[in-house]
């Protein structure tokens, strides 16, 4: 047998060798860029990010300006199609692709803000119910199971036909039904947390209860909250894209790609394109985010262990 | 001398890019002998697991074989495919693992799972399995067989669920078993049990048996060859005896030393200091309730316990998993509360404070934990953690930052430490960490609760030791929780042994080893392994 001699074993570390001081968030950063669906989703998402945030400096048109003389040309591909409309133009006239760059800012919008508003409202719901558990926590899942056995579509339905349809309307009920998923991840994750010893630790050292939360238990559930975050926004696109197709969502003229849909629904048979350019576009934005979403747990996932 | 079973010659496993070292084990040979326990000793990472898979044809895909060849009965199992390894394995090799809660199915019946074994491999008919089921049920200890095959995992105890994994190791009568830390996760009297089956059953059987620990004591008492790995290289091997008695290698002498010995050091006893924290009856019950309609079960704990500790005094508390020692330490520093009782500090009442009073006087009293992993919030650098605590107190950040820097020193890393997150660290560095942590906040009382568990036996003698210059230095009291008696003898000043949530024996260290009363304490003393050759070393 092959005994190799070995370097003794030293009583104390005598040098220590640290590797460069990353954080985590750095070497998730790192994982990313080696992600495909991570930076594909990032490409998608940040090329619309870019359109909306640019409309008015790349859009060709006026997305308003109805000309009734140039209505319903087909895009470039077509025979009939003319190098001014590259994707052609609506019943009234109105530039398609104008029409689609700003109808980004109104799908980004919602998506944003709705998220933002039911983030906000079930991490708090599900944070405290993770970590006081109890009484908290049961009247919590109380709140969610209620919230939970309302069907989405027709509460939105309803409170829009009832207030009538606008931006601000939809971006306030979609935001105050879209927190359920937030609470019920925040809750588990939170509970997972909270049994920590370093949370233990900060107990233990006389924190109070907000700065636990504040300092321990939120940046440990970042991931799942940014995860649960990209979905919410892709869900709260759809769902505007869907109130607007029925009428009850953002109002005409607003360039909204639901609506887009909808007003192209009577010539779907002769002119498709008018119907799948916004529904391709959604497609695309949608997908790009849950790629996005996908992504980011999947190189935040390993943090923390060897 | 009759031939080896199996032979491992320049087994050479790669590790995947970006691993801290080219190879998991590189160029080792091995011989395993029928009838006879060779034993694979290594620190983590040493590779001695992965030996073991290798054998069982159960390595992670990210591993690759690039060299040598393992023999036996004529084959290269190295070369074989996934159905004719499905054929040897539980037939002619046999794996028993580290946690039998984890490895046994949970929702079969232990019978059925042994049963198993046979219909895995188209054996027998199934009234056949049964009966072969109990047997092997009662040769491998488990009381009343006819009822216990009927049994789910969770109905057992640790040692009674290891003794089922090894009933299925040994349904189809194997000519090797491959084990790997098998007593690792249990108790040391149930440990001591376990080991001693392992021995009786391999020499009946005469079965060769691979036998991966960490553990020199569970070398001593089990081993006929003995291996040591470092860094996937083979440094030493040979007989038991030789290896433990004549270290030739200079790792394995390094290895061997730091094995805490059980004959603890003469310490003077300290009855003049003040007593820094002092435990009065302290009492805790859980009670869980089955189901919507089910009596609630009680269990008691801790049940009236109560000790003083004075200043610059170490307390081991000792005891077996579900004793009640991590209770008694969490009800000490009011993690939980408890159902009556008293703690103080010096005079202050501490089971009295209320909640702003408590978070004001928590400082006094710190805690260093288990698992250096879970014990630090990995998104805060080093220094947020350590001077966090004196920051939500009132320090000024710029005073808890310097201060945090010292601390550091205090504790052996160097003052770049402060700036990195704790994925930095081994565990053995983040223990550091955590008790630069605890110390921060200038208690009076430390508690550590299993603080070295959880590190290798090298890292476990550089904190031990820098715990015990820590509490001479400032003159803390420490209240240690502990299950491993070869610690508790090289640190405590005085033991409390805790059985069922009772304290039934509190001596000072070096008496309780030399005359332990109650028969629990010596029921304990006796189990603890190599017993025989901590006292000849």
């Amino acid at each position: 047998m092959t005994i190799r001699p070995a370097s003794p074993l030293a009583a104390a570390p005598a040098e220590i060798v640290l590797p460069p001081a990353r954080s985590p968030a750095a070497l998730a950063l790192r994982r990313g860029l080696s992600h495909g669906g991570f930076l594909i989703g990032a490409g998608i998402v940040g090329f619309v990010v870019l359109m909306a945030l640019a409309a008015p400096l790349v859009a060709p048109h006026d997305p308003y300006a109805q000309d009734v003389s140039r209505r319903l040309i087909p895009p470039i591909w077509h025979a009939k199609g003319s190098v001014e409309h590259l994707l052609g133009t609506d019943k009234l006239g109105r530039d398609y692709l104008s029409r689609l760059i700003y109808g980004s800012q109104i799908s980004l919008l919602i998506g944003l803000s709705a998220a933002l508003i039911s983030g906000v409202i079930g991490t708090a719901l599900g944070v405290l119910a993770g970590y006081y558990g109890g009484r908290v926590d049961a009247v919590v899942s109380y709140i969610v199971t209620t919230r939970l056995a309302m069907p989405v579509v027709l509460v939105a339905l309803a409170m829009a036909s009832l207030v009538g349809g606008s931006l601000k309307v939809v971006v306030l009920v979609l935001g105050l039904l879209l927190w359920d998923r937030f609470a019920v991840v925040t809750r588990a994750a939170t509970r997972q947390v909270r049994n920590q010893d370093f949370v233990a630790a900060a107990k233990a050292a006389g924190f109070s209860p907000v700065r636990i939360l504040a300092q321990e238990i939120l940046p440990n559930i970042l991931n799942a909250l940014i995860v649960v975050a990209t979905l919410e926004m892709a869900h709260a696109i759809l769902l505007e894209a869907a109130l607007s197709f029925l009428g009850l969502g953002v109002q005409p003229p607003l360039p909204s790609w639901g609506l887009m849909i909808a007003e192209g629904k009577q010539y779907m048979f002769f002119q498709p394109w008018v119907i799948t350019i916004p529904g391709v576009a959604l497609l695309i934005l949608v997908l790009g985010i849950n790629l996005l979403g996908d992504g980011v747990r999947d190189i935040t996932a390993p943090e923390g262990r060897h | 001398m009759s031939e080896p079973v199996v032979q491992i010659r320049n087994l050479t496993l790669a590790l995947p890019r970006g691993a801290d070292r080219p190879h998991a084990v590189e160029d080792l040979s091995l011989d395993l002998m029928p009838g006879k326990i060779l034993c694979v000793v290594g620190e983590s990472g040493s590779g001695k697991s992965m030996s073991a898979y290798a054998l069982t044809g159960l390595l992670p895909r990210a591993l690759k074989v690039t060299g040598g060849e393992i023999r036996f009965e004529g084959r290269d199992l190295l070369r074989l495919d996934e159905r004719a390894w499905r054929d040897l394995r539980g037939r002619r090799i046999a794996m028993i693992f580290q946690e039998p809660m984890t490895a046994l199915n949970p929702v079969m019946r232990i019978g059925d799972q042994i049963a198993e074994m046979f219909e895995a491999h188209g054996l027998l008919t199934p009234k056949e399995r049964r009966e072969r089921a109990v047997s092997l049920a009662g040769e491998v200890g488990l009381p009343d067989p006819e009822q216990i095959v009927k049994a789910y995992p969770h109905q057992l105890s640790g040692g009674q669920r290891q003794r089922a994994m090894i009933a299925m190791a040994l349904a189809l009568e194997p000519a090797v078993l491959v084990a790997d830390e098998p007593t690792t996760a249990l108790d040391v009297t149930t440990q001591a049990q376990i080991l001693k089956l392992i021995r009786t059953i391999q020499q009946r059987r005469n079965m060769a048996v691979l036998f991966i620990t960490h553990d020199f004591g569970v070398v001593a008492d089990i081993a006929d060859h003995v291996a040591v790995l470092q860094r996937g290289r083979l440094v030493e091997s040979g007989s038991a005896e030789a290896v433990l008695r004549h270290p030739q290698a200079a790792y394995t002498k390094a290895l061997l030393a730091a094995v805490p010995s059980l004959t603890p050091p003469k310490r003077e006893p300290i009855t003049a200091a003040p007593v820094a924290l002092s435990v009065a009856n302290l009492a805790k019950t859980y009670a869980t309730r089955a189901g919507l309609l089910g009596k609630p079960r009680v269990v008691a704990a801790v049940k009236e316990v109560s000790f003083d500790l004075r200043r610059g005094e170490t307390l081991g508390i000792v005891g077996e998993s579900g004793s009640g020692k991590s209770t008694t330490a969490r009800l000490a520093i009011r993690l939980i509360e408890p159902d009556h009782g008293t703690v103080r500090l010096g005079s202050l009442d501490f089971t009295a404070l209320g909640a702003t009073a408590l978070r004001d006087e928590r400082r006094r009293i710190q805690m260093i934990f288990q698992d250096p992993f879970a014990s630090l919030n990995p998104r805060r650098t080093v220094e947020q953690i350590i001077a966090g605590g004196p920051i939500a107190h009132g320090t000024p950040a710029r005073q808890a930052r310097a201060r945090a820097r010292e601390l550091l020193d205090l504790v052996g890393l160097p003052p770049s430490a402060a700036e990195r997150y704790p994925n930095a660290f081994s565990g053995g560095q983040r223990q550091r960490i955590g008790i630069a942590r605890a110390l921060a906040m200038e208690p009076d009382v430390l508690v550590a609760d299993e603080a070295v568990s959880a590190l290798d036996v090298s890292v476990q003698a550089q904190v031990l030791a820098l715990l015990e210059d820590l509490k001479q230095r400032l003159g803390i009291a420490m209240l240690f929780i502990t299950h491993d008696l070869r610690v508790a003898a090289t640190i405590c000043d005085r033991i409390a042994v805790m059985h069922r949530g009772e304290i039934v024996e509190m001596n000072r260290t070096e008496a309780l080893f030399r005359a332990p009363e109650h028969p629990y304490t010596r029921s304990l003393l006796a189990a603890v392994p190599g017993a025989l050759f901590a006292e000849t070393a």
